[in-house]
């Protein structure tokens, strides 16, 4: 065990899976809640799940992000695509004492398959959850499935919230323990309706929605007149607000995704930018530190959602060279109890290199 | 009919003054139906509500209506059905992600109540939509379950 403990470790705890105990007014056991509570500049991500049921690969995709991020969110059949559960992600995840916040989508579940979903989170120590709409089965590689939507993001929080704080399901049968889960969800302040955007903030939050997660942001000036309007509303001090944003990898790409992914504004200027670039991976990397540095400058914002889809290898860098975690190290993976975790590969390598350094 | 259908949204004041003039005599008549023929003319009341909802919203009869709420643009015609809309894939001219050619319902939605007098009822939270109401007459579960609060 680590002797002397820096602040930020006695903060989130040494050991991966440990239960941390309880804090006054925290409504889960975990991390990300911790250090966004406390006051800290939070920094999350978004894991990209393997087409595998190797769990290896899970953890090969996680631990690039060791000591740099606070929590890996956990996607939902993004992109209305096939890949390894959400819910298989976190209990990956969590049994290697990382902090994931697992996405939920209304695309391919009722209220019966979700409900049942976040008691099996919860109960594999699970403490985030981030609820969406989804994307349509319209645009993904099974355009022909039956989309259910039964519930839309803001019923699921309510319905998260109502499993939480009622202990009960929506039906009202009791729970005997209710899911101790930090709820978030999305907005995109960069499409349109712009004006009533943030009407769409306010009934997540009232809903209950306790941090949010934006969609992609390369336009600083649409980002501060929102953020400005939910600092007056108020809407900044009920929720905790983190910005997404990513790494360009070329004009053609920017152009791409402008084109094809719903709801991603990119403005001319920043394609020019790439486009004129000798080196446009290096480009679009050193852009997303700035608007990074940007985004934190502004008020009401509480942190960062790093999307470095195709280029995760960079996001520590990227972390890291932008400042905004002004120091903090955040929890990586050290010595903990094997025997509690998943055995896979991984995780046995390295708690052998550990013992024999 | 997706033109109709916009013709309301961009009426919704003179839609929102129809609704409030015209429902309360629809349900005091339906109350006073109910009461002398039971159940046995709900087929038939359901087929107007059904016609008349069809041609001006594009009514999917879902049974439980909140077009009121939601700036006269029926919500069941968003792909994802969301009650809480928009979803954060709108295209820049605003319409659907899912559907290019349509306007997005929820656009629609707010800009609707941005014209009505009680349009701020859009701001207010709607709970789960009631599946097994669907293809049932929102009029006449509307009366019934007030006949059975009380």
């Amino acid at each position: 065990m680590t002797t002397n403990l820096t602040p930020d470790i006695e903060l989130v705890g040494t050991n991966p899976g440990d239960p941390l105990a309880y804090l006054p007014d925290h409504v889960s056991f975990g991390r990300f809640e911790r250090i966004l509570r406390a006051g800290r500049f939070a920094v999350t991500t978004e894991i990209a799940p393997p087409d595998s049921a190797d769990p290896d690969e899970v953890l090969r995709r996680a631990e690039i992000f060791d000591g740099a991020v606070d929590a890996i969110n956990a996607t939902d059949g993004s992109g209305a695509n096939c890949h390894l559960s959400s819910m298989g992600v976190c209990a990956v995840l969590t049994r290697n004492g990382y902090s994931p916040i697992i996405q939920i989508s209304c695309r391919d579940r009722n209220r019966i398959a979700i409900q049942g979903d976040v008691l099996g989170a919860a109960a594999m120590g699970v403490c985030n959850v981030l609820c969406l709409s989804g994307d349509d089965v319209s645009v993904g590689d099974h355009p022909d499935a039956k989309p259910v939507f039964d519930l839309d993001s803001i019923t699921l929080i309510k319905t998260i919230r109502t499993m939480r704080d009622k202990a009960q399901f929506l039906s009202g049968r009791k729970l005997d323990a209710g899911p101790s889960l930090f709820i978030g969800s999305t907005i995109n302040p960069f499409a349109p309706p712009f004006e009533h955007r943030i009407h769409q903030l306010a009934k997540k939050i009232d809903a209950g929605a306790e941090f949010i997660q934006t969609q992609y942001c390369f336009d600083i000036e649409i980002l501060k007149t929102f953020m400005t309007r939910a600092v007056d509303m108020g809407l900044s001090e009920r929720a905790f607000i983190l910005i997404g944003t990513g790494p360009l990898a070329s004009a053609g790409s920017a152009k791409w995704l402008r084109k094809n992914i719903p709801g991603v504004h990119i403005p001319q200027p920043i394609i020019d930018r790439l486009a004129g670039a000798e080196k446009p991976k290096l480009e679009g990397r050193k852009i997303c530190i700035e608007l990074m540095q940007q985004i934190k400058e502004i008020p009401g914002v509480k942190g960062i959602h790093l999307m470095a889809f195709k280029q995760e290898k960079y996001a520590k860098s990227i972390i890291q060279k932008s400042g905004v975690l002004a120091g903090r190290k955040p929890w990586e993976p050290s010595d903990f109890d094997f025997t509690r975790q998943v055995p896979t590969k991984i995780a046995l390598e390295k708690a052998v290199k550990r013992k024999t350094k | 009919m997706y033109r109709v259908r916009l013709w309301a949204v961009k009426r919704s004041r003179f839609m929102e003054s129809l609704y409030n003039r015209f429902n309360p005599v629809i349900l005091t008549v339906m109350r006073g139906v109910t009461k002398v023929f039971g159940k046995s003319l709900d087929r038939p009341i359901t087929v107007v509500e059904a016609g008349v909802k069809g041609f001006l919203f594009d009514c999917k009869m879902c049974g439980d209506c909140v077009l009121s709420s939601t700036g006269m643009s029926c919500p069941m015609n968003c792909p994802k059905t969301i009650r809480n809309g928009p979803c954060g894939g709108v295209r820049d001219n605003g319409h659907c992600e899912v559907k290019p050619e349509m306007r997005c319902v929820w656009v629609a939605a707010w800009d609707g109540a941005s014209r009505m007098k009680g349009g701020d009822a859009i701001k207010e939270v709607q709970t789960f939509v009631d599946s097994s109401k669907q293809g049932s007459s929102s009029w006449l579960n509307i009366i019934r379950e007030d006949a059975n609060d009380n």
